[in-house]
């Protein structure tokens, strides 16, 4: 059956492996192909490489990356952080990426991803979308805001809606990071997942909180994502893929393992 | 020289890269000589239906004239769906007709489109699939699926089963993306460059 995904995600700065706390300092964790290929090795469903500098004279140095990145995987392998148009989409496809993430830029222009995914298919364009929790005031309960340029921005939009209006442009999955729980390692927000799940057709990438097998758990079961991302419990060896993916399986969620 | 026909339809490279890891030769072509001097042929493709109209005209006839020289041709993805007769998602388009039948959307039950790692359910006896286990995983990323038929080598369940696989003769399709199924599609690929 259609399973879960465990997807490693490599944050980069100027060619190196990164990784913050609630998207505040980093810390250096390593050459970003050797890492790719480490976690495809250990049974990662795909890998995603974000670009967090992503200044104009780092482009060509992540252009590399990619290239030395894709050589050897075998698995699907997104790249995004900073790629603002089709030009910038076709030099990271044509570096060796399946997919692309796209973020501030499709907020400022919902085109954009009907145009990559025009000229790409749906399918090789994913929406990300940074989402902070919202208290309502009068209102019972928390809604969802969007944040832009990495998590710096308030954009006044609502997670939900965008992630609805996402799909309408052509959008062939939803990146979902809670900025609340990133690299906290306390757990996905789920309550923000399975809103955004429950109201688009398209599958939902949670991100954001992984600490331990059990926020995977949750997140698929209560979160009802179709994929889950982390980052440095997998660099730093907290949390070994093949382990995690084990432990799934005991938990019943449908796994690809043994891979 | 393994042929990967350029029809402008999806990402070439990570197929052309697939080969060059396992040391096969291989050359993305927009050109029908190239295609018909080739010795193995692969349509890739990712996407609408509808991107199969580029491949009308001598870019086609290269291709039957080749299938009727039994070369072998391996369809991936949309390539396979364009070996069958048509699909809903272009009626008014026709494909190779090789194998019979209509590409269809998948039910409205389930989420589509199809992403993931599913499994294979092998049916008889396929060369392609030499060596893959029973319930190998493979990834997978579409919106229309193939009917069974009693040329298929491997069937995958979402939505009802489809065909992931067919093989008859030197005609062989994958609804999947060997080039991104990890040790299970290089092998896949590797049995096609030994034919």
């Amino acid at each position: 059956m259609l399973t879960k995904r465990i997807i490693a995600c490599l944050d980069v700065d100027a060619g190196r492996v990164v990784k913050g706390v609630q998207f505040s300092s980093l810390r250096d964790a390593g050459d970003p192909a050797e890492l790719a290929l480490t976690h495809g090795l250990a049974g990662a469903d795909e890998v995603v490489l974000l670009d967090i500098s992503a200044t104009y004279e780092h482009r060509s140095t992540l252009l590399d990356v990619v290239r030395r990145t894709a050589r050897q995987l075998f698995i699907p392998f997104t790249v995004g952080g900073g790629i603002r148009s089709l030009d910038d989409a076709a030099a990271v496809f044509d570096a060796g990426a399946d997919k692309v993430t796209v973020n501030s830029a499709a907020l400022a222009d919902p085109a954009l991803i009907t145009r990559i995914a025009h000229r790409y298919g749906s399918q090789a364009v994913i929406v990300a979308i940074d989402a902070l929790r919202v208290s309502n005031g009068n209102r019972s309960g928390i809604s969802f805001g969007v944040k832009a340029t990495g998590g710096r921005h308030s954009t006044g939009r609502d997670a939900v809606e965008w992630a609805n209006e996402a799909e309408k442009h052509g959008a062939g999955e939803i990146m979902l990071t809670s900025i609340d729980r990133d690299g906290t390692r306390s757990g996905f927000d789920c309550e923000l997942t399975s809103a955004v799940v429950n109201t688009v057709n398209i599958p939902v990438i949670a991100s954001g909180g992984a600490g331990a097998a059990e926020h995977f758990v949750e997140v698929f079961r209560e979160g009802r994502a179709d994929a889950a991302l982390a980052a440095s419990i997998f660099h730093l060896g907290v949390t070994p893929i093949g382990a995690l993916k084990q432990d799934l399986v005991a938990a019943g969620i449908p796994m690809r393992w043994p891979c | 020289m393994i042929a990967i026909v350029d029809y402008q339809a999806g990402n070439l490279a990570s197929v052309r890269k697939a080969f060059d890891h396992l040391g096969h030769e291989a050359a993305v072509t927009a050109e029908a000589e190239a295609i018909s001097r080739a010795d193995k042929i692969v349509l890739p493709g990712v996407g609408n239906f509808e991107a199969t109209t580029a491949l009308a005209g001598p870019l086609q006839e290269a291709v039957t004239e080749a299938i009727d020289r039994e070369v072998p041709l391996l369809g991936i993805c949309l390539g396979m769906q364009w070996m069958f007769e048509s699909s809903q998602e272009a009626p008014q388009l026709r494909g190779l007709g090789l194998f019979r039948g209509e590409c269809e959307k998948f039910p409205a039950e389930v989420k589509s489109p199809h992403v993931g790692w599913n499994q294979l359910q092998l049916r008889g006896v396929s060369r392609l699939l030499r060596g893959l286990p029973e319930a190998s995983f493979v990834y997978f990323t579409h919106s229309y699926r193939a009917p069974l038929v009693e040329d298929t080598v491997a069937g995958c369940a979402y939505g009802g089963t489809f065909s992931a696989a067919v093989e008859h003769g030197q005609l062989f399709g994958v609804q999947f993306h060997p080039e991104k199924s990890g040790t299970a599609g290089l092998q896949l690929l590797r049995n096609f460059c030994e034919l």
